[in-house]
């Protein structure tokens, strides 16, 4: 199962944090800085996988990742998913990103954060890969895009009055 | 308490579900651009255009005002303006910001008609709400709405929702609604009909795997399989056969059907990946088609590694890779087939030098486990040398420790030394990180496969001199264990601890082995002048002012010995004990053991002293406690070649009975210090005067077994407390008493006793015992019990106490077993064979021949099985000699008839136990209790 999936740049300032087992605020915060920590140090060329930070369960854990230009893309995983196939998933993730956002940038991520966590949504739910095919995720996200857009206009008609609330 | 599928389960059923919704045919107005937040960009920019950290707080803190007032406001606020609001908390929030309002507003906007705002409220919710908040309830409602809404966006949001918080409380509320959906999912409506049997999902997910055409839904549901396989392995045992034959389209398949999934021209890898890891919950299949079967898909999959690869690119050999590195997990986990293991291990011995560090660091890895294959551990010695090449030039760190892990696996008697030397060298260099570690698993090695002691001990020596400050207290406590308990070594160990001393500059730890060792055997090498009494004493005492504490102390201790030892010195010893930074000293324990140590050796005679003074006894042979350590540091999975210590293959980690069983085992250890002195070993915690807290409680089960056959006795004992138990049991309900006898005359306080009972058992604790216990008083606590289905595990009850400031807490197992809830059936001969018969099923019976082990007495033999719960039958079995019996066991899901036979063989002193009921479950576990009764 994956456990957190974590985006920051080269200076370790979150891009994006996904966790998908329940820690505190405060601890979220400590293992991006921990998993910033562990893997900012790392050279270029070694291997992408390393045995996780104590914060979130040590050995029991891999951290797999990739760097991407003034990115980093880590996935912290138990021993139930194999080291390359989260790899793969990880260059899924970056080519799907690249096609929504065309040539997609840090600053994609900070401006659409939403969005991002919908394409994360539509390829890893509850820390269990869902889909892992691009042009499927694709056609998900374009149509959620038309939704959006859809709305924009059919609620701009009317003058927007919010439905009832619970 | 839990009822119905764990929340991870719950995940995965939603997994598949959301795949199903998702190929319905949404319908999706086209339409034209639109967008946005401006309000949530010019706030991002603002941030961003932040000279500095403490202009960002300011700024947030700005913001957040602002969100507040707004959503405090008397205005009703539309959703776009929430909708912009809780994506701005949502963003302060990823920068790090605590967020601790605003959750009510997400709440609402779930209840809102418009996707973007829904969709919003659910992202908030489950980022930033956590399962027990008291918003629960409220977005229950809103996903429970969204669910019934017919409207399949809106049901994928809050399926999606539910599966990212996994809560209990989700689990809870929706468990019945989910299995409901997934079957009218569209995609698997074809199932419906099947769902009607006992275990719709398990129907379900079963037929997914079998006809499932899309490669999406039938990956989610081999992840569900998995997870409920590694639950209960005998329902699905089914799916092994399904995984094979899909496993089997798809790696001979020419790639047409699956070209969706081809990834880099590489067929659906990712659901290779996951077939091959559900296999991995089972033993190689029996049925022989089958196994050729599987047999070719993994040779194929190895043939295909040496194919020359399709592209260039890295993407496609880490498809094919991670394929191949789970086909070769697989054939390690059947570890049956000599010749699929020696392929595999060639196959990684490329790998070990291939170009690629993450190559080489998963064939170290998986290496590993190999080298714990008797097959072939021979094959993975021959790669030693590939090996320490990777330890000494790895750039990577986690790489060496992989090579160092690898080392360790495949270490046997032929390649200790090289082994163990060149991980000393390499010890030089390591990382921080890992030479802990590094330390360990030396002292290990050097112990396990040491010819001669003289090179344990210099090993040892020289981890203390390369690494002095990670050799653990285990390592050094291992090492005097060793040396104490063989005569051989003694002298020589004297001897080279004695030229280590002279070393300019030694490690603490030196001292303290030194001191010790000299202490007990400084005699042996006295003769020799260069070692005379006075000059081991003046070399020890050298030390002695660099030294903290502790290490004084044993020193101090070291020198009374010497007193006994050698008369000589005595006059010289007695003088250091007498000077006032001896007897004054600021530290008590080192003040009294220099007060006392110089009384005894004032007033006791050479008699006396010697007997006080006597040599240490043997200790008792038992596990390593070093070998603990490295368990308990690493978890049993990074173990491999000692024990039985797989890597566990699916993620659960399930230490819990290894490490309690370790972890029993160094509490008792003698030099692990724990409070439970006995006679023979006083001196030597006085010696090493460290108090350790109590370790932590594992579960005592030794008289677990007893209960099997009766209801009342005494569960538990140990200085202090006392556990006895009465029950009752009618049906599938039952009662305990449970009484705590204080065995002290001094109270226990803060005294509680939990009970944490597996999932198909309800415990329910009548009232909580009184938080004091007096001494000598006896408290009563109440237990009811119910049975909802078949259980294997036993409760656990959970005791914690404060005794004379120490904190005590021990865990029992509770004698709570699947036959107390047996209620005996009389019948007739007949009646019984045709019952007999009609449980023919291979599955339903269950048979045990083992040894007597108690004298086999008819009598007593009856009464245990009356015990048992069932009836005895007279007169049923042709031969008078064996048992028969019968009886029904309640659970309040069902009852299940159960019948057995017990025939005993007095000549052999062997019994045959048959068991038959109507759920395999059943017969397997009253199976497994009965027969160790006898």
């Amino acid at each position: 199962m994956i456990k957190a999936i974590l985006i920051f740049n080269n200076h370790g300032k979150p891009r994006l944090s996904k966790f998908y087992e329940h820690y505190s605020e405060d601890t979220e915060q400590q293992i991006i800085r921990e998993t910033f920590h562990l893997v900012s140090k790392r050279d270029e060329n070694v291997c992408n996988f390393l045995e996780g930070g104590m914060l979130i369960g040590g050995s029991d854990n891999k951290l797999i990742y990739r760097h991407y230009a003034t990115l980093y893309f880590v996935f912290c995983v138990d021993s139930s998913e194999s080291e390359l196939g989260i790899l793969d998933l990880i260059q899924v993730f970056v080519e799907t990103l690249d096609k929504c956002f065309e040539n997609v940038c840090e600053l994609d991520l900070i401006f659409h954060v939403d969005k991002v966590h919908n394409i994360l949504a539509e390829m890893v739910m509850g820390g269990m890969v869902l889909e892992t095919n691009m042009n499927e995720i694709i056609t998900q996200v374009d149509a959620q895009n038309k939704m959006e857009k859809s709305e924009v206009r059919i609620f701009d008609h009317e003058n927007s009055q919010s439905p009832s609330y619970i | 308490m839990g009822r119905g599928p764990s929340p991870l389960t719950q995940r995965l059923l939603l997994l598949l579900l959301r795949r199903a919704a998702s190929a319905a045919p949404d319908k999706m107005p086209a339409v034209s651009k639109g967008d946005g937040m401006r309000g949530l960009a010019v706030f991002i920019s603002d941030i961003r255009n932040c000279k500095s950290k403490e202009a960002e707080i300011k700024r947030i803190n700005k913001e957040l005002a602002n969100i507040r007032s707004k959503f405090k406001g008397d205005k009703a606020l539309d959703g776009y303006s929430k909708k912009k609001y809780v994506c701005k908390l949502l963003f302060i929030f990823l920068l790090g910001h605590d967020i601790d309002f605003g959750h009510m507003e997400a709440v609402n906007l779930l209840s809102s008609n418009k996707y973007t705002e829904k969709q919003i409220g659910y992202l908030f919710i489950s980022v930033l709400v956590n399962s027990n908040s008291d918003l629960i309830r409220l977005i229950n409602n809103g996903i429970k709405n969204d669910l019934t809404s017919r409207n399949p966006t809106f049901m994928n949001l809050a399926l999606h929702c539910i599966a990212n918080v996994g809560s209990r409380e989700m689990a809870e509320a929706f468990a019945a609604e989910i299995p409901r959906i997934l079957v009218a999912g569209s995609v698997i409506q074809l199932l419906a009909p099947l769902s009607a049997a006992d275990q719709p999902i398990r129907a379900v997910v079963l037929v997914v795997l079998h006809h499932g055409q899309r490669e999406g839904v039938v990956t989610a549901a081999t992840s569900l399989i998995t997870t409920l396989a590694q639950k209960s392995p005998d329902d699905f045992k089914t799916s092994v056969s399904l995984a094979v034959a899909r496993l089997s389209r798809i790696v001979t398949s020419a790639s047409i059907d699956l070209q969706d999934y081809t990834y880099y021209f590489v067929a659906a890898p990712w659901l290779s990946v996951k077939l091959l890891r559900l296999l991995q919950c089972y033993p190689p299949p029996e049925d022989a088609a089958l196994r050729g079967r599987l047999t070719e898909c993994l040779e194929t999959i190895l043939n295909k590694a040496q194919e020359p690869p399709k592209s260039k690119k890295v993407q496609h050999s880490n498809a094919k890779n991670a394929v191949l590195f789970e086909a070769i997990s697989l054939i390690i986990h059947h570890d049956s087939e000599p010749t699929l293991l020696v392929r595999a291990c060639n196959q990684l011995g490329q790998f070990l030098q291939h170009r690629e560090t993450n190559l080489r660091y998963l064939a170290l890895e998986s290496m590993c486990t190999l080298a714990s294959s008797e097959f072939s551990h021979e094959a993975v010695k021959t790669h030693i040398e590939t090996v320490i090449n990777a330890l000494k030039t790895e750039r990577d760190v986690s790489v060496r420790q992989r090579a160092v892990d690898l080392l360790y696996a495949m270490c046997d008697r032929s390649n200790a030394k090289q082994i163990v030397a060149e991980m000393l060298s390499y010890l030089e260099t390591a990382d921080y990180s890992i030479r802990e570690e590094i330390v360990l698993k030396v002292a290990i090695l050097a112990e396990k496969y040491a010819v001669d002691y003289t090179w344990y001990v210099d090993t040892i020596l020289n981890l203390i001199r390369i690494a002095g400050d990670y050799v653990s207290d285990e390592v050094w406590y291992r090492v005097i264990q060793i040396v104490i308990n063989r005569d051989d070594v003694q002298g020589y160990a004297a001897k080279t601890v004695f030229e280590a001393l002279q070393a300019p500059a030694c490690h603490e730890n030196l001292v303290k082995v030194g001191g010790y060792i000299l202490g007990e055997f400084g005699n042996l090498i006295a003769g020799d002048s260069r070692s005379s009494p006075l000059v081991q004493f003046n070399l020890l005492h050298s030390k002695f002012h660099l030294c903290s504490v502790p290490t004084r102390a044993l020193l101090l201790s070291a020198y009374i010995k010497f007193i006994n030892l050698f008369p000589e010195v005595k006059a010289t010893i007695q003088e250091v004990l007498r000077s006032d930074s001896q007897l004054r000293n600021a530290d008590v324990e080192l003040q009294q053991r220099a007060v006392e140590y110089l009384r005894l050796s004032c007033i006791a005679s050479t008699d006396i002293l010697a007997t006080v003074l006597e040599e240490m006894p043997p200790f008792p042979e038992r596990e390593s406690s070093i070998l603990a350590k490295l368990k308990r540091k690493k978890g049993p999975g990074n173990l491999p070649d000692i024990d039985d210590t797989r890597r566990s293959v699916n993620g659960n980690t399930e230490h819990n009975n290894n490490n309690t069983e370790t972890t029993a085992k160094v509490s008792s250890d003698l030099l692990a210090l724990s409070p439970a002195p006995s006679a023979g070993a006083s001196l030597l915690v006085d010696v090493f005067s460290e108090s350790s807290a109590p370790a932590a409680a594992d579960v005592y089960e030794d008289n677990f077994a007893r209960f099997v056959c009766k209801n009342n006795g005494v569960l538990y004992e140990n200085q202090l407390l006392q556990i006895g138990l009465k029950s009752e049991y009618r049906q599938n309900l039952g009662r305990m008493y449970v009484f705590y006898g204080n065995k002290t005359s001094t109270q226990f306080l803060s005294f509680t006793a939990s009970v944490g009972s597996p999932d198909p058992l309800n415990t329910h604790i009548l009232h909580p015992v009184d938080p004091t216990v007096d001494g000598g008083a006896q408290v009563q606590q109440i237990l009811n019990i119910e049975c909802l289905s078949d259980f294997t595990e036993a409760p656990v009850l959970n005791i914690q106490f404060r005794y004379g400031g120490t904190l005590q807490s021990i865990a029992v197992k509770l004698p709570i077993m699947l036959n107390k809830f047996f209620q005996p059936t009389e019948m007739m001969s007949q009646d019984f064979f045709q019952r007999w018969k009609q449980l023919g099923a291979p599955q339903q019976e269950v048979q045990k021949i083992f040894k007597a082990k108690h004298p086999m007495d008819t009598e007593v033999t009856k009464a245990k099985i009356i015990g048992f719960g069932a009836a005895l039958l007279d007169g049923v079995d042709p031969n008078p000699a064996n048992f028969v019996g019968a009886g029904v066991i309640h659970t309040k899901s069902t009852q299940v008839g159960c019948l057995l036979r017990l025939e005993p063989n007095t000549q052999a002193q062997m019994y045959r136990l048959t068991l038959r009921t109507s759920r395999d479950s059943v017969s397997q576990r009253l199976c497994d209790l009965l027969s160790e009764q006898f």
